[in-house]
């Protein structure tokens, strides 16, 4: 189809929101009367806050009771400018949106780095945030305990009332955040935010970098907060601390998004859209605190019932309407005739002197190990030798206590993990770890994406089709991973393992728990997987797959290395023997 | 700077006041600790039963120590009843925090329009009864507060640490589908302890109706303070929420006798980011 045609899928929605948007700009010059005005004023206000607050919160599951904070900031950077400072009006709104990305930042820079802040301690702390910040601002000359007047502040005329200029404020503020949420949830920041969201360590391994993206979501999320604290300023026209840094604002905006679907760029404007109607129309009739009780009879509804929200209910509803694919079973892996490339005598990886310590057990005890490029080595050894350790260390997920670890002649030993995934490394987990929350294509073409080389989105789309086919997991691009069996969740790690373009591949006992005939189909795979030029590390304890696979084995005992060579050789070692049987069979 | 005798009354008052902090502190740790659920309605379930008791006391003429006989139970059978929905639908913590958070609206709804958004002050010869320790005034009210404060936070953990029921629970908030395959009953279980920690907040309720004027919105005044000592005094650790209370309760009446009264909200929360961010062992 050529470009310029009419596609009525693509091209409906943006019409309709082009339409939408100049029918709600001219709106107030209709004659509606103000009091409408300052209900629309309303309903953009919390759709802009409660999209905003889902950019961190929704998107990349970091949940935050502190919106009011950044809110707060904001109004008061506008009211301190404004009324003390006389700086005009439209210029305090970029600075109160500054201000508050600032503050989202600073507290990013510190929290992010903590593992254990994820979940309600992180909700409990940006909390604690909110007030310390509201009574540092009650208590110093920024309020002072008064409350600010911005009725001396002139509001430039954009509209012939002033009710409809804060309208149409409101307004482009509401566009503007569905414009950067739709923008967010479409690019690749957005997908690293859900990864981040759905298993937050595998997407570092993936090469999403977490610490940047979630800095980068909680500037966005505080600095919009703050621009709308800032309109919101003139509208209510007396600041108090009281008034600003509550709990009404999270609680609502977290209402909002959840009932909406925080996940999705458009659920949060749905939910605060019916919670704002809902509550206005209370009000207006007299009864708000009936309005009140209803929405909180509404949230548990809501969250018993549709826990994931409106919007995919309304998606998921939609999606079953659709015929469903009858579902194909596994293709088998056919057996692979290209030649292998040989073993090159180039060095890959090469390990010296490894250590790492957990407190007083010494998991790697100096392990030094050189892989060849093109090699399969075999990770063999007892539990507990350390070769999840090993893999771990490599793939960054531990900081080494000391050693050095080169990927291709490159220090990799401290970097964070997402480096070393884009240095070409890629792994898979012992137990699956596959993102939740997507579908299998998607948690393909994550690993594409952050792994790989920069591409174009239909490229990345293409590839991952291609690894899911060529794991055998055709027809299933479109089910969630809680719809696969184990040992099609195994094959899906090696799907996005291999979506990165790896030059060393390290798998984590991909075979354990598969039947005999799964695991011939897996050894085929990891044969076909070296015919396209990877190198492999693998960790198994199967030594039927060990022997049939490797070029060498290396055997881990008690965080050394034991044993290295051709599987012959260290099969038939007796020191090997024995730390597997005992002595009594070594002889 | 004020005087040693200042800060000495200072530190007294705070310590006895943390003791509301912690009693109020003890049943949210344990349901949070112990069954992953994080409840904010424990606050309006204590001022409903506060008002209960201001109701029967000031209309009824019924002693607070008799209407707590009745309110105690009742609590412990509203906490039996929230725990059936949570149970029913397998909530998990962000949930729970939203589904209680409603329901805690709801009820000051409900409290709002019997009672009316009035002060309501529950007027008694005993509620401002104090004596003098050399030259420290030290309130009867709060110093019984402490003392039913102390016993529950040690009962609990004594009962937590040496029988059975107490370990089960604590296995099962390890991994409750390992507990359950050694033979813990953990629904059984989990309905006692939100049972119980309802019953806390009844008990706590009691002495908010004595020592505190009471109005719908103050369900919300404790809530970052106590939430604070949850975190600080360890999740699920009774008697750590009782020092963790007294520890807040001391520290913030000091800064308002030193700095002013109005920084005092900026210390407990100031406490919670430092010991968050500084991550100790024991937390």
């Amino acid at each position: 189809m050529s470009t310029g045609a009419l596609n009525p899928a693509r091209d409906l929605p943006k019409l309709a929101a082009v339409i939408g948007i100049g029918v709600f700009a001219f709106l107030p010059m209709a004659g509606m009367p103000a009091f409408y005005d300052s209900f629309f004023y309303l309903v953009f206000f919390w759709v802009s806050l409660a999209t905003s607050w889902a950019l961190l919160s929704g998107f990349a599951g970091y949940f935050s009771l502190g919106h009011a904070a950044f809110f707060g900031v904001g109004v008061y950077t506008t009211g301190v400018l404004g009324a003390k400072f006389e700086v005009p009006f439209l210029l305090t709104v970029p600075v109160a949106a500054a201000m508050a990305a600032l503050l989202g930042l600073g507290i990013g820079a510190v929290v992010f780095r903590l593992r254990r802040l994820r979940g309600e301690l992180f909700a409990l702390l940006t909390l604690a945030v909110t007030f310390v910040i509201g009574t540092i601002v009650l208590n110093t000359p920024i309020d002072g305990g008064g409350g600010i007047f911005m009725s001396a502040v002139p509001l430039p005329k954009l509209m012939a009332t002033q009710s409809a200029t804060i309208y149409l404020l409101g307004f482009v503020i509401c566009v503007i955040t569905l414009a950067i949420a739709y923008w967010v949830a479409h690019s690749r920041l957005g997908m690293g935010l859900f990864a981040i969201h759905d298993d937050e360590d595998v997407a570092e391994a993936k090469g999403v970098p977490t610490f940047r993206y979630k800095l980068i979501a909680f500037a966005l999320s505080a600095g919009i907060a703050g621009a709308v604290g800032g309109i919101h300023a003139m509208y209510v026209s007396f600041i108090t601390v009281a008034g600003t840094f509550e709990l009404t604002v999270p609680l609502y905006v977290v209402l909002m998004s959840v009932l909406g679907g925080s996940r999705n760029w458009f659920g949060p404007a749905i939910g605060a859209t019916v919670i704002t109607t809902l509550l206005y129309a209370f009000i207006s009739g007299g009864e708000a605190m009936v309005g009140r009780a209803l929405v909180g009879v509404i949230l548990i509804l809501a969250i018993l019932w549709l826990p994931d929200g409106v919007v995919p209910a309304l998606k998921k509803f939609i999606a079953r309407r659709r015929p469903v694919p009858a579902a194909m079973p596994i293709a088998e892996i056919a057996p692979v005739v290209v030649a292998a490339k040989p073993i090159g005598e180039r060095h890959i990886l090469q390990v010296r002197d490894v250590t790492k310590r957990f407190g007083g057990l010494q998991a790697l005890a100096g392990v030094s190990l050189d892989v060849r490029e093109g090699e399969i080595l075999g990770l063999v050894g007892p539990n507990g030798s350390g070769k999840t350790t090993l893999i771990n260390a490599i793939s960054g997920f531990y900081p080494l206590t000391s050693g050095s670890i080169t990927v291709d002649g490159v220090e990799i030993g401290n970097l964070p993990a997402h480096e070393i995934a884009r240095r070409g490394v890629a792994r898979t987990y012992q137990i699956p770890r596959p993102f939740v929350n997507m579908t299998v294509l998607d948690n393909v073409a994550l690993a594409a994406t952050f792994g790989g080389p920069p591409r174009r989105q239909a490229e990345i789309r293409e590839e991952a089709l291609h690894w899911t086919r060529f794991t055998g997991l055709a027809g299933k691009e479109d089910v969630l991973p809680a719809g696969l069996n184990l040992h099609e969740r195994k094959f899906l790690e090696l799907a996005r393992a291999l979506a990165a373009k790896p030059k060393l591949l390290l798998l984590d006992e991909v075979l354990s728990g598969l039947n005999p005939a799964e695991i011939d189909n897996a050894i085929r795979l990891v044969r076909a997987i070296r015919a396209q030029g990877a190198t492999i590390v693998f960790v198994e304890h199967l030594m039927r797959a060990v022997v049939e696979l490797s070029d060498r084995i290396a055997v881990l005992n008690e965080g050394k290395l034991f044993a290295l060579g051709s599987p012959r050789e260290v099969m038939t070692d007796p020191r090997v023997v024995s730390i597997y049987l005992g002595k009594a069979y070594a002889a | 700077m004020p005087s040693a005798t200042l800060l000495g009354q200072a530190l007294i008052s705070g310590v006895l006041a943390g003791g509301m902090y912690g009693l109020l502190a003890l049943g949210l740790s344990l349901s949070w600790g112990l069954l992953r659920l994080v409840n904010l309605s424990h606050f309006a379930l204590a001022f409903l039963a506060a008002y209960l008791t201001y109701e029967l006391g000031t209309n009824y003429h019924v002693a607070p120590w008799w209407s707590a006989m009745l309110i105690v139970p009742a609590m412990f059978a509203m906490g039996l009843a929230q725990h059936w929905i949570f149970d029913k639908f397998k909530v998990n913590e962000l949930a729970s925090l939203l589904i209680t958070f409603s329901f805690a609206i709801i009820l000051e709804v409900a409290i709002q329009l019997y009672w009316t958004a009035d002060y309501r002050r529950y007027e008694t010869h005993y509620s401002t009864m104090s004596f003098k320790v050399g030259p420290f005034y030290i309130p009867v009210l709060e110093l019984i507060l402490c003392l039913v404060a102390g016993v529950l936070a040690w009962g609990t953990w004594l009962w937590l640490r040496k029988t059975y029921v107490g370990k089960a629970l604590r296995a099962a908030a390890e991994d409750a589908d390992i507990a359950a395959a050694y033979g813990v009953d953990h629904k059984k279980l989990a309905y006692l302890l939100s049972g119980m920690g309802a019953a806390y907040a009844g008990i706590a309720g009691t002495f908010i109706a004595l020592i505190a004027t009471l109005a719908p919105a103050q369900i919300w005044t404790w809530l970052g303070v106590v939430f604070a000592v949850v975190i600080i005094g360890r999740l699920g650790n009774p008697l750590g929420a009782l020092f963790a209370g007294m520890l807040i309760g001391a520290s913030e009446s000091i800064a308002m006798a030193v700095l002013s009264p109005a920084w005092a909200p900026v210390v407990s929360f100031s406490l919670l980011i430092v010991i968050l961010l500084w991550d100790p062992e024991w937390l």
